[in-house]
């Protein structure tokens, strides 16, 4: 890789936001080079652990069934957010998904059905084929047909401004510095989320015990570098999208096999053996994006799920086996949790349990009375061995923290101007849109989005 | 460490990785792998051996995989899938003191190709002696009959064609018993219907619909070509042959037969089918990526490919060349290549197509039934 090469776009990251506006920005004629902290057999960001995006449609369009209109969505994600969005930049994203589906069919990505156990999302998300793994090769595939260059293994120590205006960056490889100059700089590098010294700032000396569900490529260091040259920051650093996932789980890279989708059918206790929240309070693909949160504030970040052989075989079947007991006793034993405290909670809830029809496919009529917390949904007596435990750390998926854009995915500064040559487009800008919450596949819909959009006014840009 | 011990420890590390593919679910499109173990919690050596030769080896699924190496699952299943299989076909061999022919299957394959080539010669050189050998070509109509007799070639390749059958019926049926399923099941045509044409079409091959990642990662249709090639050059040839069998008994006409007709019409198509599909995936296989299948099966793979080729490449010599001086040279390498085709089939890469075939019959068996209930996640 000749880094002294003169470039007309630079673009850092090589995730699904990166990928797009190289494509783009190649398909208008601009020389461009794509710089990714990840080796290739690594390389896509948090991308490649993504499985769909959330697709606008007012027709059925190749996999997505019916209609999912421009307000419904933005009214599920003026609910996630609670308000915590650009309304103007939003509704620009929900409609462009609408172009998305043709442009990725062009560009090698496929689509299939949505997968088993997600057919709530049929209609408002089209699914990879594959996964997001295999869109990015997709996307790598094309990128080099298109004669993009690709640094892989190359990491962003500098970015040097003139004011609001890139004049070029510094790269890291095999231990040897590179100078790399580039008319227009496009940054869709993505979070902090792989940074525990960063998180450990954001969140207090609980983030010790948390667990990072994506790659351990995302340290944040163009978005710091963005911050620290005058970047309008967006967002909360303390606010991240965290799901209570397996502890076993490895610290990196688990994705999504590490869930665990027991919760609302069992209790959930901390490491004194009580419990802490209504594990019933809503459907679970409505609930799982809190109780990341709700186990990083237990003592130790740590929470155990519990079920007794009911409900067993019923829900998406974890990846690691559960710690299994014939008596409530030898589970808390097994867990390292105190046994007279366990059976003391398990008894409670079993004796605060009022009778109902149990029915997990609607808000059924089972819950508890006079318990504090109380179980609302699904609340049936732990009582039929044997029982099973699954123990829950926070697993952090993505952070909110960002740098503000406007909609021609310009990066705005301090002074609320946009940046004379700088572009930003994925996870890095995503918290302009979704300032807190979440809705399943809508990074992947901000990230084509601003991504095409930067690419596109990167290649103007170079050639004006 | 091949036999028991070996399986015992591919179950072991096919449960591990399922448990990964089961609550993962990204390559539910690729094939009939992901939705088959997706209707299972568990998985035991059964459902293992089911799902590894469901498995078509198209390697989509290894491409797509966010766990596959250098993650720390080192997740490979179609490599695993692969060393599933050959355990398979070593458990289900009958007789059993066969088994061994998997352990070093290429040397096992080698060994009795040349084996049968050398009893070919020294047959018919005792039959007809060196001299009838080299002379014979100018007979023109029963040329080859006039080195052997048709009913003593004919019962030599009836025996050991049906001893081959016999050997890999009862394999299957004791993979089918196996299974669980209804004995008649395996023919029920609602199921066997759909599987014979998923099987025909190779549906499979295909990485969902766009070409194989096969020899890398670039999805191409070129591997599933080239199998079409081999697999219906091998039918047309054994088309040609019933055909030819059907002239001999039926209406008395005898080989060698001319050029316009259809056992040699059958033939030569069937045999540049022969040496074009297993060139083709030879050529393939020379450009395979490593990570891809299992290279512990380099040699049952290759030689079964070389196999095929020799027989499509002697029997279009023999074509060539049978009014010549060489033709009674060429009929007995020919005959001998046949022979040891036959002979092995249920030794070697031949029995794959068997064990798939059942396995998407159980597929689509399992299909029709409701799925298990799990709530959403």
């Amino acid at each position: 890789m000749d880094f002294s090469r003169a470039f007309d776009v630079l673009v850092l990251g090589g995730g699904n936001a990166a990928l797009c506006a190289a494509i783009t920005a190649r398909e208008a004629g601009a020389r461009v080079l794509l710089v990714e902290a990840a080796p290739a057999a690594l390389r896509g960001g948090n991308s490649r652990h993504t499985r769909n995006m959330r697709t606008m449609h007012d027709a059925p369009l190749g996999p997505l069934a019916d209609a999912y209109p421009e307000e419904e969505y933005w009214q599920d994600l003026e609910k996630v957010t609670g308000g915590l969005t650009d309304e103007r930049l939003a509704r620009m994203a929900i409609r462009a998904t609408a172009e998305h589906v043709p442009w990725m069919l062009r560009h090698g990505v496929r689509f299939q059905a949505p997968l088993g156990g997600t057919l709530q999302l049929g209609r408002t998300n089209a699914f990879f084929l594959g996964g997001g793994k295999a869109l990015m090769n997709a996307y790598y595939a094309a990128a080099a047909a298109l004669g993009v260059e690709v640094a892989y293994d190359t990491a962003v120590v500098d970015l040097a401004f003139e004011g609001s205006r890139f004049t070029h960056a510094t790269v890291e490889r095999d231990g040897r510095r590179h100078e790399v100059r580039a008319q227009v700089l496009v940054a869709a590098a993505g979070g902090f989320e792989s940074n525990l010294a960063w998180l450990r700032e954001a969140w207090g000396p609980a983030a010790g015990n948390f667990i990072v569900r994506g790659t351990p490529y995302n340290m944040g260091a163009v978005l710091k570098l963005l911050l620290a040259r005058g970047a309008k920051s967006v967002g909360d650093a303390g606010e991240g999208h965290c799901v209570a996932i397996d502890a076993r789980s490895p610290k990196f890279d688990g994705g999504i096999v590490t869930r665990v989708d027991a919760v609302s059918l069992g209790i959930v206790v901390n490491r004194a053996a009580r419990r802490f929240h209504d594990e019933g309070e809503d459907f679970w693909p409505k609930r799982y994006a809190i109780w990341g949160r709700l186990v990083a504030g237990q003592p130790d970040q740590i929470g155990y799920a519990i079920i007794d052989a009911k409900p067993m075989g019923k829900f998406m079947p974890p990846v690691f086996p559960p710690v299994k007991a014939r008596t409530i006793g030898e589970l808390a034993t097994a867990l390292g949790i105190d046994a007279a405290a366990l059976e003391a909670t398990v008894n409670g809830f079993n004796a605060a349990v009022r009778p109902g029809t149990f029915d997990h496919t609607r808000l059924d009529d089972c819950a508890t009375a006079g318990l504090e917390p109380p179980k609302t949904h699904w609340a049936r007596r732990i009582d039929t061995p044997p029982y099973y435990a699954w123990p829950l750390r926070p697993g952090i998926t993505f952070t909110y923290l960002g740098v503000g854009v406007d909609e021609r995915a310009r990066l705005v500064m301090d002074d609320g101007a946009p940046a004379a040559n700088v572009y930003a487009a994925g996870e890095i800008m995503a918290g302009n849109i979704l300032g807190k919450g979440y809705l399943a596949g809508i990074g992947m819909a901000i990230g084509t989005t601003f991504g095409r959009i930067a690419g596109g006014e990167a290649a103007r840009h170079a050639r004006a | 460490m091949p036999g028991p011990e070996r399986l015992e420890a591919l179950v072991a590390e096919a449960q591990r990785v399922l448990a990964i593919c089961n609550a993962c679910r990204y390559c539910e499109g690729y094939c009939a792998v992901f939705p088959a173990l997706e209707r299972r919690l568990a998985f035991g050596e059964g459902e293992v051996h089911y799902l590894a030769s469901l498995c078509h080896n198209c390697g989509a699924c290894l491409y797509a995989c966010q766990y596959a190496p250098p993650h720390e699952f080192q997740v490979n299943f179609p490599r695993l899938m692969a060393e599933v299989r050959v355990e398979t076909y070593r458990k289900y061999t009958w007789p059993g003191f066969l088994r061994g022919a998997f352990t070093r299957n290429g040397l096992a394959m080698a060994g009795a190709t040349g084996g049968c080539l050398a009893a070919a010669f020294a047959f018919l050189d005792a039959y007809a002696g060196a001299e009838r050998l080299e002379r014979a070509w100018s007979d023109a109509e029963g040329a080859f009959y006039a080195i052997v007799p048709h009913g003593v070639m004919a019962a030599i390749f009836a025996v050991a064609f049906i001893a081959a059958l016999v050997a890999l019926g009862i394999g299957v049926a004791r993979f089918w018993r196996d299974s669980g399923e209804r004995a008649d099941d395996l023919f029920a045509p609602h199921a066997a219907g759909p599987a014979a044409a998923d099987a025909l079409t190779l549906r499979y091959l295909d990485g969902g619909g766009i070409g194989c990642t096969y020899p890398d990662a670039r999805p191409s249709p070129l591997r599933r070509r080239f199998h079409h090639l081999a697999f219906y050059g091998f039918l047309l040839c054994f088309a040609a042959t019933c055909v030819a069998t059907l002239y001999h008994y039926g209406f008395g006409w005898k080989a060698p037969y001319p050029l316009a007709s259809l056992p040699v019409i059958l033939g030569t198509l069937g045999g540049v089918g022969l040496l074009v599909g297993p060139l083709g995936l030879l050529w393939l296989r020379e450009r395979r990526d490593p990570d891809l299948g299992d290279p512990a099966q380099d040699g049952m793979d290759l030689m079964f490919l070389w196999m095929l080729l020799l027989t499509g490449a002697t029997g279009l010599a023999l074509l060539a060349f049978r009014e010549t001086r060489s033709m009674g040279s060429l009929l007995a390498v020919h005959l001998g290549m046949v022979l040891a085709l036959f002979v092995t089939m249920p030794y070697g890469k031949f029995v794959h197509g068997l064990y798939r075939g059942a396995a998407l019959v159980r597929f689509h068996l399992e299909r029709r039934r409701p799925p298990p209930d799990i709530a959403a996640e």
